[in-house]
């Protein structure tokens, strides 16, 4: 005889969640509880009670703390996601304000901050030089590692130290990142403030994620093809250069769009380096330059109503390059993956 | 073959450059901090104030230090439970259509900049945190760490609940990566033991996870501890010890410096550089120690990584 | 204790695929039934249809009637966990929870099902395992990791932990594969004795295997790539293995196909 166990019906989630938000919208009309937040927090306390003691009376024990741990998993990953709909909600109702042609092609160039109008377009070639050049240094670099460790670095001594120093890289705080540039190449070499040192402050953050998504690729392509090519002759060099790196090459570059996507939110290390500057400096090798995450950090810590529209609108440019880059690299990864798959 | 023999010494020389690059950044934090630390008149571990540029300096990482664990550990308590039960519900309770995009949604929230947060953490959360902030110190206020002055805002508690926000997916993804590694035949041995779904969850999918989640949270507390900016602009930064978190105040390594460094002199900069030398080491010690979790139980977590 | 098992038009699906086709069949209480046939015939599609572990598969779902001693195992009222807990289960490759001590191996179902801590829970663990034919040789290390046990041992650990909970029948999934010669005898001595209080099915590769320990035996088959899985006889085993009904089952047993 199996032990029966009684099971509610499919609905009774449905139902319970509805009666709990009646139950929270009378209480609403009836006692102290008010607003929206109330009520929802009403809800969800008669939800996890009512579905819990039904539960327990109907399925028992065992099944009613399956169901409970089951509920409160569900509520831990809607608390995950209110946060990200909250900020990126935020960012766009409030970005949209300023995010006009003004904003975008002027610079803030004798703006004072408490006036409306003024714009990022110092912040936003500034952002893109900074992190071109660093891109320009770490990629080639991290390509190297990358083939280093893939291809040579398994066995020896030197190959697990850079892996180990790779791996303690990825933790590195950006704003340390920022004092060893402005340590080293400002206070040390005395090189003024400039964007080419956040260049290099960046290429230091990007390196360790370029290494290792690209690794990873290095490692997927079929040992066969490579075998193939060294067997007509072909030397490891070339091999690699020709055969190995070409089919692993959508995938590089999505670890490079997403490593690119990583640093160009970075503010700590600009802070230092390349310091800030409200007007339009074209030039990334000499005087300080601006950027869009220096910029908003600027603008945000400003009392004026003016200067905080503006902090929203070049957050919102800042979130939409990264999202971009990020369904980019998904897309050409999703791409790749049929092609390979072909 | 003299090609292939100028490759390998090419990559290996960036390989090589990889790690100059962090003798690098040790040796001139040290370069660099060295003076600043001579100059000081105070103990540089044990004093709380941060006045390097006055005549004779004083400066201590004592309430840094202790601001820096504090928000970053508050941080860990609030985010792990809540990604740890994301990258649950994920792997183990929605359908594998479902989880995938939610999954990307998850990983979205470590692509927004932390300046970002820290904006929103200003603008939006601190003034909504001010009705629970004064709710928590009415109801709880005889517990020494919900205790206030009637003052809320821009606390330690608010800098802490936007860290939380950051370090989430990061455990999250890693926690996610792991539940996958479960091997099917624990979770079916449970099943056929006529466990529930939680049972085996806690029978095959928690013990097996454990050393991937301890890891996870190791690198979570790293992240924390080095953030920045976020911290900087929720923060309304003094140089206190206190364990009242919410009430306005507290300070961070890193917030400290992203504040500090524009009006700083030589020798603050100096100190800044000091400072941040403490703030490498905590986060190398932290690295090093999530990757030893990882390394030790590589045999039994499966996937190599 | 010991109870049948009634299989009547049972399909069982993965996604869109029909993996088995329409398998009737009777299971005899305090009985081994052996289910032999060629790879990818479905066997253990059916064992697993019996206590409800084939829709853990994602996607999959079964059609017809499976009775336990007349209650329908597929009625909506019924609890699956209750069902496994009822009709136990070893799968190919021993599988002792990595992280439990050879005792919380055994404990683990019994824990699940609400024992507490303590001696009555001691003694159920040692009934197990002396049942187990395991006693005798990890009553000295209880308290070690399980997985330190050889193959064998831990296979006979996992048959220990699934009676613990005094299931009705038990389901064994080929579970000497993964054995050698010495091991898979022990097993197949104490799946004699376990007869005696529950019904037991087994999957297996080998022939000789389902002469040695099983009473039926039931043949199953597969037309050809991308088809179902289908009975094709059951009976004595020693009719099965001597003079079957069909053709396949014949050039099955005698090595001539499969």
């Amino acid at each position: 005889m199996i032990t029966r166990g009684r099971r509610l019906p499919r609905w009774t989630p449905y139902a319970v969640a509805g009666g709990s938000l009646a139950v929270a919208e009378v209480t609403e009309k009836t006692t102290v509880v008010s607003g929206r937040s109330g009520v929802v927090l009403v809800a969800v306390a008669t939800y996890l009670v009512a579905s819990t003691a039904i539960s327990a009376g109907v399925e028992g024990r065992r099944r009613c703390i399956d169901r409970l741990a089951g509920t409160l998993l569900g509520a831990a990953l809607l608390m995950a996601l209110i946060p990200l709909v909250l900020v990126l909600g935020y960012t766009v109702a409030q970005g949209m304000h300023r995010f006009d042609a003004t904003f975008l092609l002027h610079s803030m160039r004798n703006v004072a901050e408490q006036q409306p109008g003024g714009g990022a377009y110092q912040a936003i070639l500034g952002t893109i030089e900074q992190v071109g050049i660093a891109a320009a240094l770490a990629v080639p670099i991290g390509l190297g590692v990358a083939v280093y460790l893939a291809e040579y670095g398994h066995a020896a001594r030197l190959g697990r130290a850079v892996g180990l120093v790779v791996d303690v890289m990825t933790g590195l705080p950006s704003i340390v990142a920022g004092l060893f540039i402005y340590a080293f190449w400002i206070l040390l070499l005395g090189f003024s403030f400039s964007g080419f040192a956040g260049s290099l402050a960046l290429a230091v953050l990007m390196l360790p994620t370029v290494v290792r998504s690209t690794e990873e690729i290095i490692r997927l392509v079929p040992h066969g093809l490579r075998e193939a090519s060294l067997a007509l002759g072909v030397p490891v060099w070339r091999t690699i250069l020709k055969v190995v790196l070409p089919t692993a090459l959508t995938g590089i570059v999505t670890g490079v769009m997403l490593g690119i996507a990583r640093v160009i939110g970075e503010t700590a290390p600009l802070l230092l380096t390349v310091f800030g500057n409200p007007s339009i400096n074209a030039d990334p090798f000499s005087g300080a330059q601006s950027g869009l995450p220096l910029f908003i950090f600027n603008e945000a810590q400003q009392p004026y109503p003016a200067a905080i529209d503006r902090a929203w609108a070049a957050a919102l440019a800042l979130v939409l390059i990264i999202l971009g880059l990020n369904v980019a690299a998904r897309l050409l990864a999703r791409v790749a993956s049929t092609v390979n798959r072909r | 073959m003299r090609g292939d023999r100028a490759f390998r010494l090419v990559v290996t020389a960036a390989g090589i450059v990889v790690l100059m690059i962090l003798a690098a950044i040790t040796i001139f934090l040290i370069v660099e901090a060295v003076p600043a630390l001579r100059a000081d008149r105070a103990n540089f571990l044990t004093e709380r104030h941060w006045s390097p540029d006055e005549n004779p300096p004083r400066f201590g990482i004592a309430a840094l230090a202790l601001g820096t664990l504090m928000t970053s550990v508050l941080a860990l308590l609030i985010a792990l439970p809540v990604s740890v039960g994301t990258a649950l519900f994920l792997t183990q309770y929605a359908p594998r259509r479902v989880s995938v995009p939610l999954g990307y949604l998850v990983d979205l929230l470590a692509a927004v900049p932390s300046v970002v947060y820290g904006l929103w953490g200003l603008i939006v959360l601190v003034p909504h945190l001010i009705p629970l902030s004064a709710f928590l110190a009415d109801h709880l206020g005889f517990i020494p760490v919900f205790a206030s002055n009637q003052t809320y805002g821009r606390s330690v508690f608010a800098a802490s609940l936007v860290l939380s926000v950051m370090v989430l997916p990061i455990i999250a993804a890693i926690s996610r990566e792991v539940f996958l590694t479960t091997p099917v035949e624990q979770v079916e041995a449970a099943y056929a033991l006529g466990a529930t779904r939680w049972e085996m969850i806690r029978t095959a999918v928690l013990p097996h996870g454990r050393p991937g989640l301890v890891s996870a949270a190791v690198l979570g507390l790293g992240r924390a501890l080095g953030e920045t900016i976020a911290v900087a602009l929720v923060l309304s930064a003094n140089f206190d010890i206190s364990v009242h978190i919410l009430t306005p105040g507290g300070n961070t390594i890193a917030a400290n410096i992203a504040n500090a460094f524009g009006d700083a002199g030589t020798i603050g900069r100096g100190a800044l550089i000091a400072s941040g030398l403490v703030l490498f080491a905590f986060t190398l010690v932290v690295n090093l120690l999530a990757r030893a979790v990882i390394v030790r139980h590589r045999n039994t977590l499966g996937a190599p990584r | 204790m010991a109870q049948r098992i009634e299989m009547s038009g049972v399909h069982a699906y993965y996604g869109s695929t029909l993996a088995v086709e329409d398998v009737s069949l009777t299971i005899q209480e305090r009985h081994i039934t052996a289910f032999i046939g060629p790879s990818g015939c479905g066997k253990t599609t059916v064992l697993r249809t019996m206590n409800r572990m084939h829709e853990l598969v994602l996607g999959a779902r079964v059609e017809g009637k499976i009775l336990l001693d007349d209650e329908d195992l597929y009625d909506p009222g019924v609890d699956p966990v209750a069902v496994r807990r009822t009709i136990g289960m070893v799968f190919q490759k021993p599988n002792p929870f990595p992280t439990m001590t050879v005792y919380q191996n055994v404990a683990a179902g019994l824990r699940l099902n609400g024992a507490r801590r303590g001696r009555g829970s001691d003694e159920l663990v040692e009934q197990a395992l002396r049942r187990a034919n395991l006693w005798d040789e990890v009553k000295d290390r209880l308290h070690r990791p399980g997985a330190g046990l050889s193959g064998g041992q831990q296979q006979r650990l996992c048959i220990a932990r699934a009676i613990a909970v005094e299931p009705e029948v038990l389901l064994m999934d080929e579970p000497c594969s993964a054995l050698d010669p010495i091991s898979t005898l022990a097993i197949e001595d104490l799946m004699l004795e376990l007869k005696e209080r529950f019904t037991i099915v087994i999957v297996t590769h080998n022939m000789a295997q389902a002469a040695r320990v099983s009473q039926t035996t039931a043949f199953f088959t597969i037309a050809g790539a991308g088809q179902p899985g289908r009975l094709v006889e059951m009976g004595p085993t020693a009719t099965i293995f001597s003079t079957p009904s069909q053709k396949t089952t014949e050039d099955y047993v005698t090595g001539r196909f499969g």
